[in-house]
């Protein structure tokens, strides 16, 4: 924990204010504050339906917001496809179901990006792209397709993925929801791995023991709203609303 | 309760050759053995006097209609007409030329050939150009061939390739834009896709050969063969805008965020993500569109245009060969079949090579 915090800077990374979603007549996400500072590895969790996975897509424009500002490393979000485009290019997501390329092999899945958006040239992007692989512990797989491999290993491989575009910021969208009890180590590992490293993460996840571990800060959301954020031992050893009491009381309980 | 694991054994051996097929899947039982036997001889009386018409007791050799002596097929009808069946009414000192446009296409739906990107864009650029201007002639020292001398399997060809080949992509791009948030980019496929389908195309080649000129500006002239190709690719370029937006829906949206957060703008998704898995899991439907694409580009006899068909059915008033309607008939649609059939099982080469197993 101290040696996390001790790599935080204040400089911010992301920047939201005063955000406001509406699914048709469903306010999804209300007021929405947040400073995320380069570096900073925050773990956003509370029931389904509250807005966490809303609130990490509309970062990098998946969802499109109705009100308020977002800021992702300096780049002021609009509608302008352009710069939506320049906040992605600088922003890696890892989804809930991985999400790979099926008709692509591995390594064509981690090059596509490099290739077509940075313009690197091929030999240089597959290299770069077998270091990551190298990284996620999945190298020799890299000729396979992504439908040959285990869900643990696709999950690695879409890290690795993100990662060949040199995000400053990862999102990872539940990242071992989808997985088997005995994949699910596995990605964490890598995850935790990144975190040490100084990688700013927003992770939206279950896995308390990942937070404990790794995060500079926990939001418990509720509701479209951030009920309370402090970090992982403040959270969890004194949370001072009641429903995040509840809600960690159901997940911590058994 | 054993403290070893159990070893992995050999799956039990279900099939013991040709008897063994037999007596399982044909002669299981009395029942069964009746059936089969009764099945057996119905195929043999009905299947022998089809074989006996167009094979045993059929005439080949020949050159006029006084080689037709046996009871069964004359197939000298046929081999008599072969050139125009294949060349229609192209001169017959120009008709190397076709032969070097047949060969070309031959050479180049040989599936695996080495230099794919190459080839790829030769046969896509290089080998319409090449055909079109060895076809119409009229540049380089050729003598130009009018379209409408243009005839018989050569045109058949002809339009069912073009058809095909600008099918495809008119109707992707109208599948794209019936899916598109764009208001107007969507109204404008909808509209085009329901009026192109709700006509039948019988339609569109009459009004294509004899509505256009009306209208036109007097004293332009377009090529007849020209507006019926046009006509039938916009046509079918309705069927396969669906057949494609049928595998677009197919693709989880997953795919296409996971492209938008890797920073591709929307046509390199489209390109190099969605495209390839939505056509691939169409291929069935596109080349069922393609087959009835294929044949049913005989509907240009009624316009006048000499293919394939309209070719053979010519022939059957020639007063010195009447009564071979059969023989004539059959072969037209044996011609059609294999090309069909050709297409169906390429099609099925195709997929097993871009299964990836997903």
């Amino acid at each position: 924990m101290s040696e996390a915090s001790a790599t935080v800077t204040d400089q911010s990374m992301i920047s939201i204010n005063r955000l406001n979603k509406w699914y048709g007549d469903f306010h999804v996400l209300r007021d929405i504050d947040l400073e995320v500072a380069k570096g900073e590895r925050i773990v956003i969790c509370g029931p389904s339906g509250s807005g966490k996975s809303t609130l990490i897509r509309c970062i990098n424009h998946l969802e499109r917001h109705q009100q308020g500002d977002i800021t992702v490393g300096g780049v002021h979000m609009t509608n302008d496809i352009k710069r939506i485009e320049q906040i992605r290019r600088n922003v890696g997501m890892v989804f809930q179901h991985f999400n790979l390329f099926p008709h692509l092999t591995v390594l064509e899945n981690c090059c596509l990006s490099p290739i077509w958006v940075q313009k690197k040239p091929r030999r240089e992007a597959e290299r770069t792209a077998m270091e990551y692989l190298e990284r996620v512990r999945i190298a020799n797989q890299a000729q396979k397709y992504p439908g040959q491999l285990s869900g643990g290993q696709q999950q690695r491989v879409a890290i690795a993925r993100a990662l060949c575009m040199h995000p400053e910021v990862m999102l990872f969208d539940e990242p071992t929801s989808a997985l088997d009890p005995e994949m699910i180590k596995e990605v964490l590992d890598v995850m935790i791995e990144l975190a040490r490293e100084g990688m700013t993460m927003l992770c939206v996840t279950h896995e308390m023991g990942f937070a404990k571990t790794v995060a500079d800060r926990v939001i418990f959301m509720d509701e479209g709203q951030i009920v309370e954020s402090a970090p992982p031992q403040a959270l969890f050893n004194n949370p001072q609303s009641p429903r995040t009491k509840e809600f960690l009381s159901q997940i911590l309980g058994h | 309760m054993s403290s070893d694991m159990i070893a992995a054994r050999p799956a039990p051996d279900q099939r013991h050759g040709i008897v063994g097929w037999l007596r399982a899947n044909l002669f299981s039982g009395p029942i069964n053995s009746i059936v089969t036997v009764v099945v057996l001889a119905l195929l043999v009386r009905l299947l022998w006097p089809v074989l006996d018409w167009a094979l045993i007791d059929a005439d080949w050799v020949g050159s006029t209609r006084q080689a037709c002596t046996g009871d069964g097929a004359c197939w000298v009808f046929i081999s008599v007409r072969l050139n125009q069946i294949v060349y229609g009414f192209y001169p017959e000192a120009m008709r190397w030329r076709v032969d070097i446009v047949f060969a070309l296409f031959a050479l180049l739906a040989i599936p695996r050939l080495p230099f794919k990107r190459i080839v790829g864009v030769f046969a896509l650029i290089g080998f319409p150009v090449i055909a079109w201007v060895l076809l119409l002639g009229g540049v380089f020292g050729l003598t130009p061939v009018p379209t409408r001398q243009w005839g018989g399997l050569m045109l058949t060809l002809t339009i069912a390739a073009v058809g095909i080949v600008g099918s495809l992509p008119i109707g992707v791009l109208l599948a794209l834009g019936r899916r598109s948030k764009m208001p107007l980019v969507k109204g404008a496929s909808v509209v085009f896709i329901e009026f192109w389908r709700g006509v039948p195309l019988i339609t569109v080649l009459f009004m294509a050969s004899v509505m256009l000129p009306l209208f036109a500006p007097a004293g332009t002239e377009f090529d007849k063969l020209l507006r019926a190709l046009i006509g039938i690719m916009l046509f079918w370029s309705a069927y396969m805008a669906e057949v494609v937006r049928s595998g677009l829906q197919a693709i989880p949206t997953g795919q296409g965020e996971a492209g938008a957060a890797l920073g591709l703008s929307y046509w390199q998704r489209m390109g190099l993500i969605i495209l390839p898995q939505a056509l691939k899991l169409v291929i069935p439907g596109i080349v069922n569109t393609f087959i009835a694409l294929f044949k049913d580009t005989s509907l240009v006899l009624i316009i006048g245009l000499f293919d394939l068909l309209a070719v053979i059915q010519s022939g059957l008033t020639d007063s010195a060969w009447l009564g071979f309607a059969i023989e004539g008939y059959v072969f037209a649609a044996l011609v059609y079949w294999v090309f069909c059939f050709s297409m169906s099982r390429y099609s099925q080469y195709i997929e097993r090579r871009l299964h990836t197993g997903h």
